[in-house]
């Protein structure tokens, strides 16, 4: 009896043909939005640019709690720090626009020192001090009279423009902002420091036992996904015009990106943009009857968590097979009598 | 004299504080999680008594007798239902679930009531205080909570360390399988930790009612500050828990008499200043536990 022999290859890629194919949609409707402007509505303009600041928090906190296991309820600090960024900078003579990087700069730089005070704490107690450290910086701006203390102040040097004008340039803001975040994003998973925070989330000792810098890995992703709140802040101000200590620190926007990231999928990279998409609508559609978005908010958080902890994007694709975005590397297996490099 | 008075006011304070902490204490030493909701039932309670006093009369003093057993069953059930389900799905969860907890009765409450302030009235007590000195005056109500709070934790403290069903919670606190396999009915330490810690955050709650006020939101402020004294005070020691709430309540009474826009603030910063100088808090815990 002869034993029976197949020569295996092995061949290892990122791209599949699903990817490529998601890759050139994504770009496509990029150029579509960028175009959009010109022949959409003011309204749909200023909309999508509120759904932009919700994709933007979204993917934020999913880098920090699903890739680095770091659940915060306190990222608002750094939304409303940017905020007060642009608003600081426009009253100082820097136009709102060109403000926005400077905004999104000042909020990664906050969070180095106060990464070194959170940091003391880990789990349920990290995100409780995250929230009270946000609750400081809530309390300190209110205290600051020229920044408009406890009533906020409107951002006015964008009254020069013309209404449209403004509304369709904060939107390419946001657009670019979004686009960005999700590039950078994915560029961070798929590098060496993505890889280090993957393992840290699935096993920290693990991870430190093979020679994984812990302490700095989480770091960094701390200091990135304050930054990606900061743009979320800066575009909100933009956006509203306005901004108010109450309402810009409030603990709410934890509840939207928490209710994002966990119903599209926690962990996945197209989780918090299909949870951004479905919670946009639910607060276009629910959004007259003032509470009631909330209450469904809290309960549906709790459901999905208790009976579909993957979330939505997680439950389609539970092994990855069909992901949209080369992040991984897989193994194809082929027979060599099939002709193969 | 006036700083004296604050301090004064402050350890009053605290025994209140002590008294929402020591129920995320419990719970946190048998489940290693955080009940995001904590505060929130704190105001959830204080509602129903309001209610009650509502359609039945009388003073508010009664429907602690309706409001904590109410709020124990409350805890079981929530502990069975949600939570046990929650610890499986891992250490985020739990936080997830509360979290979701927390809006969802938030904004219930804000359905039903309203964003109005409301307060319940115990009558003369609410004004009545002893004098000690023309500057000093001892609020008759903050007094007894304050009792109450130091007899809720020394009871407690009785509970964990004398008797039969403590000592099982202790054994989970400290290493949950090794108890599990003397025989620990696990499930049933965890449903009487989040009963007892609803009992006593029903407790806190009312008392908070009565002293001062409550909105819907109001339960995040009751949580963060029941969190800053379990941590001020050093993890998984009541009596540590009760420093901590005191420390919190001075430095709040002292931060307002400089600027009474700056109590709140003052507490953080104060909690701030011990996690960064002594994170482990001001009674440290006598083991690490493995």
């Amino acid at each position: 009896m002869r034993a029976a022999r197949i020569d295996l290859t092995t061949q290892v890629r990122r791209y599949t043909a699903t990817s490529r194919g998601a890759l050139a949609a994504s770009g496509v409707l990029v150029l579509v939005l960028v175009w959009l402007p010109a022949f959409a509505g003011e309204s749909t303009v200023n909309r999508l640019t509120q759904f932009f600041s919700l994709l933007i928090l979204a993917v934020g906190w999913n880098l920090l709690a699903g890739y680095g296991g770091m659940v915060s309820i306190g990222q608002q600090a750094f939304l409303g720090l940017s905020s007060y960024a642009v608003l600081y900078l426009s009253l100082h003579g820097v136009l709102a626009w060109w403000a926005v990087p400077l905004a999104i700069s000042f909020a990664g730089v906050v969070s180095v020192p106060i990464s070194f005070l959170a940091f003391r704490l880990r789990g349920s107690f990290f995100a409780i001090g995250t929230w009270v450290i946000a609750d400081v910086c809530l309390l300190v701006v209110a205290q600051v009279e020229t920044l408009g203390g406890g009533a906020g102040a409107s951002l006015n040097d964008l009254n020069n423009f013309k209404p449209i004008t403004v509304d369709d340039v904060t939107y390419w803001v946001g657009l670019a902002i979004a686009v960005a975040t999700l590039v950078a994003c994915a560029l961070v998973l798929r590098s060496r420091l993505g890889l280090a925070l993957i393992s840290i989330r699935d096993d920290e000792r693990a991870a430190e036992a093979t020679g994984v810098n812990v302490a700095r890995t989480k770091r960094i992703v701390y200091v990135l996904s304050a930054a990606i709140c900061g743009g979320a802040g800066a575009l909100l101000i933009l956006a509203n015009l306005e901004v108010q200590p109450d309402s810009t620190f409030s603990v709410q926007y934890s509840a939207f990106m928490i209710f994002m990231v966990l119903v599209g999928g926690i962990g996945t990279f197209e989780g918090p943009v299909v949870g951004a998409i479905l919670f946009f609508a639910l607060q276009q559609w629910l959004a007259a009857d003032g509470v009631w978005y909330l209450i469904i908010l809290g309960a549906v958080a709790v459901a999905v968590t208790l009976w579909l902890p993957k979330g939505i994007w997680g439950t389609v694709d539970p092994n990855n097979r069909r992901s949209l975005v080369p992040l991984r590397h897989r193994v194809d297996l082929h027979r060599a009598t099939k002709s193969s490099d | 004299m006036i700083w004296i008075n604050a301090i004064i006011q402050g350890l009053l304070l605290g025994g209140l504080y002590a008294m929402f902490s020591c129920g995320l204490s419990l719970m946190f030493g048998v489940m290693r999680f955080v009940n995001l909701a904590h505060g929130d039932f704190a105001v959830l309670s204080a509602y129903v008594a309001y209610v009650l006093v509502e359609h039945a009369g009388g003073t508010p003093l009664w429907t602690f007798a309706a409001v904590i057993p109410a709020a124990a069953i409350v805890g079981f059930l929530l502990q069975r239902l949600l939570l046990d389900r929650a610890l499986i799905g891992g250490s985020l969860s739990p936080l997830l679930v509360t979290f979701g907890l927390s809006i969802l009765i938030e904004n219930v409450l804000q359905q039903s009531f309203g964003a109005n302030n409301e307060s319940l009235f115990v009558g003369s007590l609410s004004y009545e205080s002893w004098k000690v000195n023309n500057t000093i005056y001892l609020g008759r109500l903050d007094v007894i909570v304050f009792v109450i709070a130091v007899g809720l934790i020394a009871g407690l403290q009785l509970f964990l360390s004398r008797s039969r069903p403590g000592r099982m919670m202790r054994a989970t606190a400290d290493n949950r399988r090794a108890a599990s396999l003397s025989g620990v009915n696990e499930r049933r330490v965890r449903a009487t930790a989040t009963a007892i810690a609803l009992a006593t955050v029903a407790i806190g709650g009312l008392f908070l009612a009565m002293r001062t006020s409550f909105t819907p939101t109001s339960g995040s402020n009751d949580l963060i500050f029941a969190f800053e004294s379990v941590i001020i005070g050093g993890l998984g020691n009541l009596w540590g828990t009760l420093l901590g709430g005191l420390i919190l309540g001075v430095a709040q009474t002292v931060g307002s008499q400089i600027n009474p826009a700056d109590g709140i603030l003052a507490g953080h910063l104060v909690f701030l200043a011990i996690l960064a100088y002594r994170p482990q808090g001001i009674i440290a815990p006598r083991s690490a536990d493995s």
